[in-house]
C-alpha cells in the first residue's frame, strides 16, 4: 500500500475527522503536526491554493478539504464503510454533511462573540440549526445511520466536543437534556465510542489553547466592535 | 430487470441549482415528471419532502425525496449506471472534481451573487474577489486535465462541467446587467472556451432560459437587494419574474 501522511494540528476539528476516518478503517498513516503560526514547506506545497489543513498525502498526491478527505478515504479504502449500502440512505447522509458544511460555522462565529446584537443573532442561528438536527436528522435514532457511527458523526464531531468548550468560554449553554434531548444523548454516545474517545484532544489543553486564541482575537479586534 | 420508478423534480425555472438536476437527467436519459413551484407560495409537497430547507430541487424517487443539488447528482450517478458517469472513475480525479466544484458553489458563485446584490465600493471589492477566485480556477482546470483537452459535449458532461455551467451559462446577461465580463477569454482561455463548449450542447441549450429573461432575472435579484424597501418594485417584478414561467422551453406552443 502506498504511504499515506495526514498533516494536521491537534486542536482542530476538521483535522480530527480524517483521524477517525483512517481509524475507522484501519488505515496506517504518519500523522504530521503543523505549527499554522509559521507554516512549514511541506504544507505550501501540498495545499498552496488555502495553505490550510488538514492535507492527507496519499502515495505523494495530496487531497486537501476534509469532506473531500472523507469521500477520497471511503473511495480508496472501502472496508468498514463510512456511508450506507442503500442509495437514498447514502444520499440523506450526504445532505446532512452538506448540512454540517454550510451550517455549523455559526458555532465557531459564536466563539467570537462577546455580546450584545450579534452574540444572539448568532446564538439564535446555532440553535436553529441544532434544532433541525434534532428533529430531522437524529430524531429518536441512536446515530445518524442508526447503530453504528458513519459519515455524519464524523462531520458534526465538532457538536460533540468543541461546542461544549465554546459554550464554556463564551458563557451560553446550546444543548441541554431538556431542550434538545436527542442531541444530549447523542453528544454523549459519541464521544464514548472507544475510538473515538481515545481520539479527541485533551479537554482541558483544548480550553486552554481557544481561550488563549479567543483572547488574542478580542484584543486585536479592539473595544467597542 | 430494474422497473423504471417515478421520478418527479420539484423545481423553479428560473434557479441554477434545479437546472444543475435537469441536465444531469436529461445526460443519463432518465425521464421524470417536473413540477414547477411558487417559491412565494410553497407547496405542502415541497414543504413535506424539504422540511429543513423548503427549498428547489427536489428529486422524488421511489417515494423519497432527496434534496441539495450536488447531493442529488450524486445519488443520479450512483443510481443509474446506464448513461456517462457525472463523476470520474479514479478516486483521485473524483477528490479533486470535488474540491473544484465545492470552490465554484462556496467560493465562486457566492462572491458572484455577492457583486449582483451590491453597489459602489462593496461591489468593486467583491468585482475584485470573482476575477482572483476565477485565476485560481483556471489554473485548476489547467491541473485537472494536465495538457489533454477536455471535450464537452452530451455524453460527458460531468458534475463540475454542470456547476459551471448553471452559474456561467448566464454569462452574457451577468455581462449586461452587472457591466463587468467575467468569462473574459483573454484573461481566462481554458475556462472560456469549457463555457462555450457546454453552452452549445444540445441538453443546455434546450434548458437554457433565453438571454432576455436572464436579464430580468438578474435585475430582479439586483433591485430585490438595493431597494429592498421598494415593496411595490418587488412584488411587480416578482409577479412579472413568476410568471414568465417555462414558456421558453421547446414542448410548450407559447
Amino acid at each position: 500500500m502506498e504511504e499515506v501522511k495526514l498533516i494536521g494540528t491537534w486542536p482542530s476539528p476538521f483535522s480530527s475527522r480524517v483521524i477517525w476516518a483512517l481509524k475507522l478503517k484501519g488505515i496506517p498513516y504518519e500523522y504530521i503536526e503543523e505549527d499554522l503560526s509559521n507554516k512549514s514547506p511541506m504544507l505550501l506545497q501540498y495545499n498552496p491554493l488555502h495553505k490550510k489543513i488538514p492535507v492527507l498525502v496519499h502515495g505523494g498526491k495530496p487531497i486537501y478539504e476534509s469532506a473531500v478527505i472523507l469521500q477520497y478515504i471511503e473511495d480508496v479504502w472501502p472496508q468498514n464503510p463510512l456511508l450506507p449500502n442503500d442509495p437514498h440512505e447514502r444520499a440523506v447522509a450526504r445532505f446532512w454533511v452538506q448540512f454540517a458544511e454550510n451550517k455549523v460555522p455559526c458555532i465557531w462565529r459564536l466563539f467570537r462573540t462577546t455580546g450584545g446584537e450579534e452574540q444572539e443573532k448568532v446564538n439564535k442561528e446555532s440553535m436553529e440549526m441544532l434544532r433541525a438536527l434534532e428533529e430531522h436528522g437524529l430524531r429518536d435514532k441512536k446515530f445518524f445511520g442508526g447503530d453504528k457511527i458513519g459519515i455524519a458523526e464524523i462531520a458534526y464531531g465538532q457538536v460533540a466536543h468543541w461546542l461544549e468548550m465554546i459554550e464554556d468560554l463564551v458563557g451560553v449553554k446550546l444543548i441541554e437534556a431538556h431542550t434538545f434531548p436527542y442531541l444530549h444523548a447523542w453528544t454523549k454516545n459519541f464521544n464514548q465510542v472507544p475510538l473515538i474517545k481515545e481520539n479527541l484532544p485533551d479537554y482541558g489543553e483544548m480550553l486552554m489553547y481557544f481561550k488563549r486564541a479567543r483572547d488574542n482575537f478580542l484584543t486585536s479586534r479592539g473595544p467597542g466592535m | 430487470m430494474a422497473e423504471e420508478n417515478k421520478v418527479k423534480l420539484h423545481g423553479m425555472w428560473a434557479s441554477p441549482y434545479v437546472q444543475r438536476v435537469e441536465i444531469a437527467l436529461k445526460i443519463k436519459g432518465i425521464p421524470y415528471e417536473y413540477v414547477e413551484e411558487d417559491l412565494v407560495n410553497k407547496s405542502q409537497l415541497l414543504l413535506q419532502y424539504n422540511p429543513v430547507h423548503k427549498k428547489v430541487p427536489v428529486l422524488i424517487h421511489n417515494g423519497k425525496s432527496i434534496c441539495e443539488s450536488l447531493v442529488i447528482l450524486e445519488y443520479i450517478d450512483e443510481t443509474w449506471k446506464n448513461g456517462p458517469p457525472l463523476l470520474p472513475q479514479d478516486p483521485y480525479k473524483r477528490a479533486k472534481v470535488r474540491f473544484w466544484t465545492s470552490f465554484v458553489e462556496k467560493e465562486l458563485l457566492e462572491n458572484v451573487l455577492l457583486v449582483v446584490r451590491s453597489e459602489g465600493e462593496a461591489q468593486e471589492k467583491a468585482i475584485k474577489v470573482v476575477f482572483e477566485k476565477l485565476k485560481l480556477l483556471e489554473e485548476g482546470l489547467k491541473d485537472l486535465f494536465q495538457g489533454e483537452t477536455h471535450h464537452i459535449d452530451g455524453e460527458n458532461m460531468g458534475i463540475l462541467d454542470i456547476f459551471l455551467c448553471s452559474l456561467f451559462g448566464a454569462h452574457k446577461a451577468q455581462e449586461e446587467v452587472l457591466g463587468v465580463k467575467f468569462i473574459d477569454p483573454e484573461k481566462f482561455p481554458l475556462l472560456s472556451s469549457w463555457v462555450t463548449a457546454f453552452t452549445e450542447v444540445a441538453v443546455v441549450k434546450a434548458l437554457q432560459p433565453p438571454h432576455e429573461k436572464l436579464v430580468v432575472v438578474y435585475q430582479f435579484l439586483r433591485q430585490k437587494a438595493l431597494q429592498p424597501s421598494a415593496a411595490e418594485v418587488e412584488v411587480k417584478e416578482g409577479v412579472y419574474v413568476r410568471s414568465l414561467s417555462r414558456s421558453h422551453l421547446p414542448d410548450t406552443l407559447i
